[in-house]
């Protein structure tokens, strides 16, 4: 089986983000970048079926700019195999992030899709669902759990009323949740070992994808700040200040 | 301009966040219909006509639809905006940004070559909406082209739509009619198994009027009863941080914020939660927050409306004697 796990390069998930002051968006010069922490999970996933005897290859797949290649080289001192970076300066939607991914699988002819649930910058959810949507092969979504079986895989889901159990066929398509997996830390002489693996580089014209935007951000604007309110001392005077002032119990 | 909205239910009842999302249709502007696709779920549908604005009700009552295989439910309603039934097609599509319709709506909005829009919190008009992006940190207006618009809808920032039933007075000419749509085949890649549902007495999460949570201040599964009681004496539901879930205290469930569910209920006590801008994208929006938490630099002391530095265990006891007084 060849594992293909698509990752996006985000602003780290401790950085406090701003909006820019012309409201086109928020500031990304200077700021710390990592990979998506779903996509870290999905690489962990897809490494721990090689290594359970699953899996032959692993393979690491960005589109974006240059800088991509740093996120896709995270995956492979993990301990993946090979890199395509899909290079472009284009603002991606989730559409046409699918479609390039897709053209990758076929290519590849991946038997196993691994993507995160969601991207914590636009926070969009979407890719995964389309991908498996275009390549009319089952969904996954929010796994939890994952085990190569005789049929397919049998998978766990995270959904709001609780956990769901469903067996899919292979090839398959599936999005991780957070109770995947920990992913690994990359060693040091891993790190080292990175640096020599290969990463391809293709255009979205090479994979004949249109990638125009379909939605237009008009304006990115800061969220409403709520203020810090009064500290309380005893539960007489919290549940006073319930009763009588905020009204709410 | 049609909108089709796609019920949330379990087959034996309409899921709140359906309410909210016709108030989003609503917004739109135009005729809200709604897709009830289940099986034996014909109460649902009886449901899903009282609510007011919503003039039609598609009901596909087969057993292809029993649990939610994205898969089945995207194929039908792609056939229903290709046309299938009065064959206007729709202008919207709409979903409940729950684990439910965030995996539905890109999916079917794929099969149409459309590229659809999350988590909506705003309807500025009928191509223009405003979303969370950044896990609250910021929010995008966006303007989308498509012929076809798909959304998922952020209950917590639409009320619910008056729901006719709970109204013994209401005009039975004005509920909506309700009309059988054929079926759109099943795939056979996904086998359902089983669901485990957290069993609970208490309210729903993302639609309870009070949430007591719990992080890892907890220190264990075995002290939230704690905070179950305390729910229980507010009416309310009980949620978590990520921090409680990873843990293992409580199911997955619980779990509020950026990748989590968004509640944003009258009252929301968060206990032994620092408050990481992740769990407060998922209840910054609630009315009145809050906080007890032994370290007064807490993060989260910044966004309560009232904050008690005080150890749990002391001050959770205190608060249940003081509300049974
Ligand atoms: C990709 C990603 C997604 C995430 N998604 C979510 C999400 O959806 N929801 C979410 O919640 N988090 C999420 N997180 C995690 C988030 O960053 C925080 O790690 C998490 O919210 C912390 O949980 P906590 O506040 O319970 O734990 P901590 O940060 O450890 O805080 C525990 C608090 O309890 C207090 N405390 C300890 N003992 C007591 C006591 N006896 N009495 C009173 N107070 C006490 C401490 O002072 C502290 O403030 C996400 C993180 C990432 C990277
Ligand atoms: N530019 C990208 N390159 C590769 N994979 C991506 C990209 N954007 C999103 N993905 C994948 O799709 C997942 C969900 O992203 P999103 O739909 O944007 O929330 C991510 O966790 C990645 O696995």
């Amino acid at each position: 089986m060849k594992i293909l796990v698509p990752v996006k390069r985000v602003i780290d998930a401790n950085i406090r983000v701003r909006v820019k002051p012309d409201q086109t968006g928020v500031e990304t010069a200077n700021v710390k970048m990592a990979m998506n922490p779903f996509c870290e999970i999905a690489v962990e996933q897809a490494l721990r079926l090689k290594e359970a005897g699953h899996a032959e290859e692993v393979i690491i797949v960005s589109a974006g700019p240059e800088k991509c290649q740093e996120t896709i080289r995270t995956g492979l001192a993990m301990g993946a195999d090979r890199g395509v970076h899909i290079n472009t300066e284009t603002t991606l939607e989730p559409l046409a992030i699918a479609k390039m991914i897709k053209a990758v699988a076929e290519k590849e002819s991946a038997d196993l899709v691994i993507l995160g649930k969601q991207a914590i910058d636009d926070d969009n959810n979407q890719t995964g669902q389309m991908l498996a949507a275009i390549m009319q092969r089952p969904l996954g979504s929010y796994i939890s759990k994952i085990e190569k079986n005789h049929d397919g895989f049998a998978i766990t889901r995270e959904i709001d009323a609780g956990l769901e159990k469903l067996q899919i066929t292979s090839p398959a398509v599936v999005t991780t949740d957070l109770r995947l997996n920990e992913p690994r830390y990359a060693s040091l002489p891993n790190i080292m070992k990175a640096k020599k693996k290969p990463i391809d580089i293709v255009t979205p014209e090479q994979l004949g994808v249109d990638i125009s935007n379909r939605i237009e951000v008009l304006q990115v604007t800061e969220p409403p700040t709520r203020d810090a309110g009064v500290m309380v001392s005893s539960a007489a005077e919290l549940v006073d200040k319930l009763k009588n002032e905020a009204k709410v119990i | 301009m049609n909108i089709l909205v796609i019920a949330e239910h379990d087959n034996a009842d309409l899921a709140p966040a359906t309410l909210n999302t016709v108030t989003a249709a609503g917004q739109v502007g135009g005729d809200v219909h709604v897709l009830v696709a289940g099986q034996d779920c014909a109460g649902v549908a009886d449901a899903a006509a009282k609510i007011a604005g919503v003039s039609k009700v598609w009901v596909c009552d087969c057993a292809t639809y029993a649990h939610e295989i994205t898969e089945n439910t995207a194929a039908l309603i792609q056939s229903i905006v290709n046309g299938k039934g009065d064959g206007k097609g729709y202008s919207h599509v709409m979903a409940p940004a729950s684990t439910f319709g965030k995996a539905l709506i890109p999916y079917v909005a794929a099969l149409c070559d459309v590229q659809s829009i999350s988590d909506i919190s705003e309807v500025v008009d009928a191509d223009t909406f405003v979303r969370p992006i950044y896990a609250g940190n910021a929010l995008s207006k966006v303007k989308s082209s498509e012929a076809v618009k798909m959304l998922t809808v952020r209950t917590t920032a639409f009320e619910l739509a008056d729901d006719a039933s709970a109204d013994q007075s209401t005009d039975q000419n004005k509920w909506a009619e309700i009309e059988s749509i054929d079926d759109a085949g099943a795939t056979n890649w996904v086998q359902f198994i089983e669901q485990s549902l957290s069993p609970s007495e208490r309210p729903e999460l993302t639609s309870a009027r009070v949430v007591v949570s719990g992080g890892r201040g907890m220190q264990s599964g075995e002290n939230f009863p704690l905070l179950e009681k305390l729910a229980d004496q507010l009416g309310g539901a009980v949620g978590a941080s990520r921090a409680a879930v990873d843990a293992g205290f409580v199911p997955n469930d619980y779990q509020v914020g950026q990748t989590g569910k968004v509640v944003a209920p009258d009252l929301y006590l968060a206990v032994g939660i620092s408050g990481a801008i992740q769990h407060l994208a998922g209840m910054k929006d609630s009315k009145v927050i809050v906080a007890i938490n032994n370290d007064e630099e807490a993060p989260i002391f910044q966004v309560a409306d009232y904050g008690w530095n005080e150890d749990l265990f002391v001050a959770v006891p205190a608060l249940q004697a003081e509300l049974e007084k």
